[in-house]
């Protein structure tokens, strides 16, 4: 404990090693400031900014007009609770790819509770749809908590036969906007002090999950479960129902985002969320989530999530072709993934250096 | 030939694209296997003065597209006093019409009139049935022309593309900024008919300016995130043209919650079940498509003329369908149905596809 008075080290490296080893020992102030300017969040959402920033410029009805602010946060909800679920499994050094099918089968579910009950009450909607989901990420969870067969492989089957369910069940049927009651399809587009209410349910619901992460036991044991699986077993932590429990979010939440889906859309084909899966992954990847678990927040994932759909949206304004679009969010996952090695090699090397000065 | 080859093979696909979509517009595709309606085993063997007996085969049952065309095929089999009767698969699967053909051959009926599953899976068991002495019309969707006498053709590229740019611009005045959502980049039949409306607007509408054509891919999210990227990027932008029913329903979804609604027009290729919201709320004042109930009407009658010999199927021969009028058999052994149905607030409430 005496290391720090005795090293040899500007006062600059010194209190980067206190804030690896003890950052309780640093001022509350200095940390926070740590914590804030060594933060992704922050990082990708001053990204965020600069996008919308830029598209500004080039056009000022991106930002400036009632529709565009009410798109810009419209057009994120979905994928946000796609990656707020996807972000929880991640942390556990899992992947949940089933999510696109899932949301293809709830928002389906949605359209036809809508045809066959006239009148059915919404809430009775949106619970059915969580219910559902939640189910479909249970058969995930457990699967891959007891068979102890990777997730990669057992949500890429459940991918699939998640969407054959929903091929069979709808065959070529398609939900028309008209089959829908005119209340359920204005959630689309409601607003409330001009927020959207899909971007509010997505709001609340990474809040929570969020909070939860933070601060519970089973949150922090997430955390614990995906650095070190092994150590996490070994140590007594009930690793089974926690990654159980992570994939049974990740599904409900794909539920929930089916139900968002058939309100924002209001049309529901058997291809519906196709590929989604991947832009929640994608989405959880840039927003600082490391792919082998263990770090990352949710909050990141999302700001992630606002991220790539924004930047999708701004590319055209900025009159970039279709092609290199796609190519810009290739390069934004590169990008992110390396910045995290990075990040992660550089803190093993001051972490071994701080040991050996002590 | 070639040229035209390629054009049937593009609406063939159209159709059956189109038919995946419309499919959806009514019941749950539950299965009535066989839904006997008329008389069965009414045929002799060719002897003159009988009652031409007519069965319809559609993709399958249950599906609020065809229930429409063969309710046209219905009603012009009882105005010239024949026996109609449908049958058909629960499901569009490419073979399962093959029992329906077989059965019908067995029975001698004198026509039968089918919207092919697969242009050639039914090849073998339609030649069967020709041989037995049964005339095969297709119509909506046809096989490879060796498998039928003739083929009745909803709606022709020059046709669909004029019907668009003509919907569009004179919702416009004739004058400003349009763009097209279409499928995907490589759809063949959306990008023949884009390449004839590009001719047509450079020709006959100098003062409408294409600003764009983006790609939805058919899929809903797409098109409609595409619909919000198009009506940003240009402000001045009037009418957006969707030659696809997909992406004409989700532009449609995005102007009518939006303030574009009302200054944005929106028209194109769509179903009535699709549109029917967005047509009631003043976002679309007309889309096209072809007329599935004529489709059906006509192609009973072209089986009547083929029965009654009046045609063989050749190039040149003509024939009268009822209230539709005088028809002319075209290249490959095809009848044109005619310009593309236009829908309105006015109509829309008559069809249920």
């Amino acid at each position: 404990m005496s290391g720090t008075s005795t090293r040899p080290e500007t006062p600059a490296a010194g209190s980067d090693v206190a804030a690896l080893t003890r950052p309780s020992s640093m001022s509350t102030v200095s940390r926070l400031t740590t914590t804030v300017l060594r933060s992704r969040e922050i990082a990708i959402a001053l990204v965020l900014v600069a996008v919308i920033a830029a598209a500004t410029i080039k056009t000022p009805s991106f930002l400036f007009s009632s529709n565009s602010w009410r798109d810009l946060l419209l057009t994120p909800a979905i994928l946000m609770l796609l990656a707020v679920g996807q972000a929880v499994v991640i942390i556990t050094r899992n992947v949940d790819l089933s999510v696109g099918s899932v949301l293809a089968i709830t928002a389906y579910l949605t359209g036809r509770l809508f045809v066959d009950n006239p009148g059915i009450p919404m809430v009775v909607v949106f619970l059915a749809a969580l219910v559902v989901g939640g189910a479909l990420g249970l058969v995930n969870g457990l699967v891959v908590a007891l068979g102890k067969v990777p997730a990669l492989v057992i949500t890429l089957g459940t991918l699939y036969i998640y969407r054959g369910i929903v091929l069979t069940w709808a065959g070529s049927n398609r939900i028309n906007a008209s089959d829908m009651p005119d209340g359920f399809l204005a959630l689309g587009t409601k607003t409330v002090l001009s927020i959207p209410v899909l971007f509010l349910i997505a709001v609340a619901v990474l809040a929570i999950v969020g909070y939860f992460l933070y601060t519970s036991r089973s949150g922090r044991d997430m955390y614990a479960i995906g650095s070190d699986p092994d150590a996490a077993e070994l140590y007594g932590l009930r690793v089974r129902s926690r990654l159980v429990g992570a994939f049974v979010l990740s599904g409900a939440l794909a539920g929930l985002s089916g139900v968002l889906y058939a309100a924002r859309y209001g049309t529901i084909s058997s291809g519906a969320g196709t590929g989604m899966e991947l832009q929640a992954v994608a989405a959880v990847v840039i927003g600082g989530v490391a792919i082998f678990g263990g770090s990352g927040t949710v909050w990141g994932a999302a700001i992630g999530a606002v991220l790539l759909v924004t930047i999708n949206r701004a590319l055209p304004i900025l009159g970039i072709q279709d092609f290199w679009q796609q190519a810009v969010v290739g390069a934004l996952i590169l990008g992110a993934i390396i910045l995290d090695r990075v990040l992660s090699a550089r803190r093993t090397r001051k972490l071994v250096e701080a040991r050996d000065a002590s | 030939m070639k040229l035209h080859g390629k054009r049937m093979g593009a609406l063939t696909a159209l159709v059956t694209s189109l038919v995946l979509v419309t499919s959806a517009c009514g019941g749950t595709g539950g299965g009535n296997g066989d839904k006997a309606s008329g008389g069965s085993g009414s045929g002799g063997s060719g002897s003159s003065g009988e009652k031409i007996s007519v069965t319809f085969l559609p993709k399958n049952l249950g599906n609020p597209y065809f229930d429409t065309s063969d309710k046209g095929g219905k009603e012009a089999v009882q105005q010239f006093g024949g026996t109609y009767n449908e049958v058909g698969p629960d499901t569009a699967s490419p073979d399962a019409q093959v029992p329906f053909i077989n059965t019908a051959a067995q029975q001698g009926v004198k026509a039968l009139v089918v919207s092919a599953n697969d242009p050639k899976a039914i090849g073998s068991a339609l030649n069967q049935a020709r041989s037995a002495g049964t005339k095969v019309v297709t119509f909506d969707s046809d096989t490879d022309p060796q498998y039928r006498d003739l083929f009745v053709n909803q709606a022709s590229a020059e046709g669909i593309a004029k019907v668009e740019v003509d919907m569009a611009t004179k919702q416009i005045h004739d004058s400003g900024e349009i763009a097209i959502l279409s499928a995907s980049a490589n759809a063949t039949n959306q990008n023949a008919w884009i390449k004839l409306m590009k001719a047509d607007l450079a020709k006959n509408h100098p003062k409408v300016k294409l600003d764009a054509v983006v790609y939805g891919n058919d899929d809903d999210q797409t098109s409609f995130d595409k619909t919000a990227a198009l009506l940003q990027s240009y402000p001045n932008l009037k009418a957006i043209i969707s030659p696809t029913t997909v992406g004409i329903a989700a532009a449609a979804r995005y102007i009518s919650t939006s303030n574009y609604k009302g200054k944005v027009a929106v028209t194109g290729l769509g179903t009535p079940n699709q549109m029917r919201k967005y047509v009631k709320d003043g976002t679309v004042s007309e889309f096209a498509l072809w007329n599935p109930e004529d489709l059906g009407y006509l192609a009973a009658y072209a089986a009547k003329a083929l029965v009654d010999k009046q045609i063989t199927g050749k190039q040149g021969d003509t024939f009268t369908a009822g209230k539709l009028g005088k028809y002319t058999v075209g290249a490959d052994s095809t009848v044109l149905l005619g310009d593309p149905f236009v829908f309105n607030k006015a109509n829309i409430g008559k069809f249920n596809f």
